[in-house]
């Protein structure tokens, strides 16, 4: 067993875990944040994307002791920031996945939108190849992508309207 | 859902520290980004009791000029490597080459230094323990047949390293350090045709900078990478191309291709037959002819990967011209 010294959502936090634990399993198995999905879990799906320093990165294949002082943002963290931000409910982004049905079974949802909105914070108004490229991390093996990516154009717009994403 | 087996990591924070940490227990192993390892150990690969962590090792970081040329730290990652706007205008083969290397995720997380010491690739080989056990194993892990080569005795599983290649083509000069204390070796010379450990030197070798010669930086450069989905995936074909043009004029021409054999394989006979030709005249045009059928001759592509081999195969002279004609755009 470790300790690890973690920032994750904004909150700092000490977790007792077995050493040899992906930053994914701290998440899901230690903390209870079950939105990072287990999903290939070798690093060819994307389901598991977390933001680590805002950059986006594969948590099933992140040691945690290699990121104890980096802010780890999950998919839990992004309605919370949103709210700190003075919104209400869900992020813009979720908002648009939710209002363009850019998903069916919903695992891969929480990497693509993770994904995303590491793109939209580097480049507000992305062009299709743009997003493209951004997903390109991320396997949908139901919707066949075209709904997703009208849901980042939304988000992108809606936040270029609204001053934020 | 995959485990990784039980270890210990360290994390030093110094050359010297990781050297030293990596002798403490026997078969302990580097990890960097860790895009490479963490799925090895997943598929019990690798059962080292101990990793070294480098991401903490702040001495191999960094992009900068120097007096030999461009110094890369082994631990940037590939998005830098790709992004960053001296290498982008000094050595475009190389951004070109890490653009191409797996995911964005993947590219965010693993490292230029990764990347170069990439383990060998092989359909019977990247598999889970299970699945190799229901096979009988191979050569490169815990048997002692070849699926590739039936009666082989020796690993063909492909390097499948994408920056490598480029790196050959720029000549590039590799930083080592361990106890003993710090070499240098050129990529060329790094290389041994054995799938199961592809380089002269150990895994408690560490790489700490790779060093471009200003020589050959400032010129052209492309990479072109045949792969099933250009998402994501790791090369069935890569070639790297390098030319110096002055005044129309070829001036020099390098060449290099992985994902064939267990190392990569600079072709330079082909690319010798670009040299001295005016872009665009006819002897050109015969030149790169003639330059595609030699590469072609010279690859053979293994059946140790996923994808037909012999459309590999078809695919070299194809990817040689894409990967040369783009150098001229």
């Amino acid at each position: 067993m470790r300790v690890f010294h973690l920032k994750i959502n904004g909150d700092t936090v000490d977790v007792a875990a077995p050493e040899h634990y992906t930053l994914l399993e701290i998440l899901r198995y230690e903390l209870g944040l079950t939105g990072s999905k287990q999903g290939c879990d070798k690093g060819d799906c994307g389901s598991c994307t977390v933001q680590v320093d805002g950059v986006p990165m594969l948590s099933c294949l992140v040691l945690p002791s290699t990121v104890e002082s980096k802010a780890i943002t999950t998919i839990e963290g992004l309605a919370v920031q949103h709210r700190s931000d003075g919104g209400e409910g869900a992020s813009l982004l979720q908002n648009a996945f939710d209002a363009a049905g850019a998903l069916q079974c919903g695992f891969c949802q929480p990497g693509m939108i993770m994904s995303a909105q590491a793109l939209l914070e580097s480049n507000a108004t992305p062009n299709r190849d743009d997003i493209k490229q951004a997903l390109a991390g991320n396997l949908c093996r139901c919707t066949g992508y075209t709904q997703i990516y009208t849901a980042v154009e939304s988000a992108a717009k809606d936040g270029g309207e609204n001053g934020c994403s | 859902m995959l485990r990784m087996p039980k270890f210990k990591v360290l994390n030093p924070a110094t050359v010297a520290e990781a050297v030293d940490a990596i002798q403490q227990v026997e078969g302990s192993r580097f990890i960097a980004g860790g895009t490479d390892i963490n799925p090895n150990l997943k598929h019990r690969l690798l059962e080292p009791e101990c990793l070294v962590a480098l991401n903490g090792v702040e001495e191999i970081f960094g992009i900068s000029q120097t007096e030999f040329g461009l110094r890369i730290g082994a631990m940037e990652s590939l998005t830098n490597v790709e992004t960053n706007t001296l290498i982008q205008q000094l050595a475009p083969g190389l951004a070109s080459a890490s653009r191409q290397v797996s995911g964005p995720q993947l590219r965010n997380m693993g490292t230029i230094g990764g990347n170069v010491m990439l383990d060998t690739r092989c359909k019977w080989y990247n598999q889970t323990y299970f699945w190799r056990k229901s096979l009988g194993f191979c050569l490169k892990k815990d048997g002692d047949v070849c699926h590739v080569i039936k009666g082989g005795s020796k690993c063909v599983a492909a390097a499948s390293n994408d920056t490598a290649a480029a790196l050959s083509t720029l000549q590039a000069e590799l930083e080592f350090a361990n106890a003993q204390g710090s070499t240098r070796i050129a990529i060329d010379k790094l290389w041994q045709a054995d799938g199961i450990w592809n380089k002269k030197v150990g895994p408690h070798d560490l790489l700490v900078a790779i060093h471009l010669p200003a020589a050959l930086l400032n010129q052209k450069g492309s990479y072109k990478k045949l792969r099933d989905r250009n998402s994501i995936d790791f090369p069935l074909l890569g070639i790297a191309a390098r030319l110096k043009i002055s005044d129309n004029i070829v001036d020099d021409c390098a060449l290099c291709v992985v994902a064939l054999q267990a190392r990569p394989w600079p072709l330079d006979k082909a690319s010798a037959l670009l040299i001295g030709t005016t872009v665009g005249s006819d002897a050109f045009n015969e030149a790169l002819k003639a330059c595609c059928a030699i590469a072609a001759k010279q690859c053979r592509p293994m059946p140790n990967i996923p994808g037909d081999h012999a459309y590999r195969h078809a695919m070299v002279p194809v990817f040689i011209r894409r990967a040369i004609l783009s150098c001229l755009d």
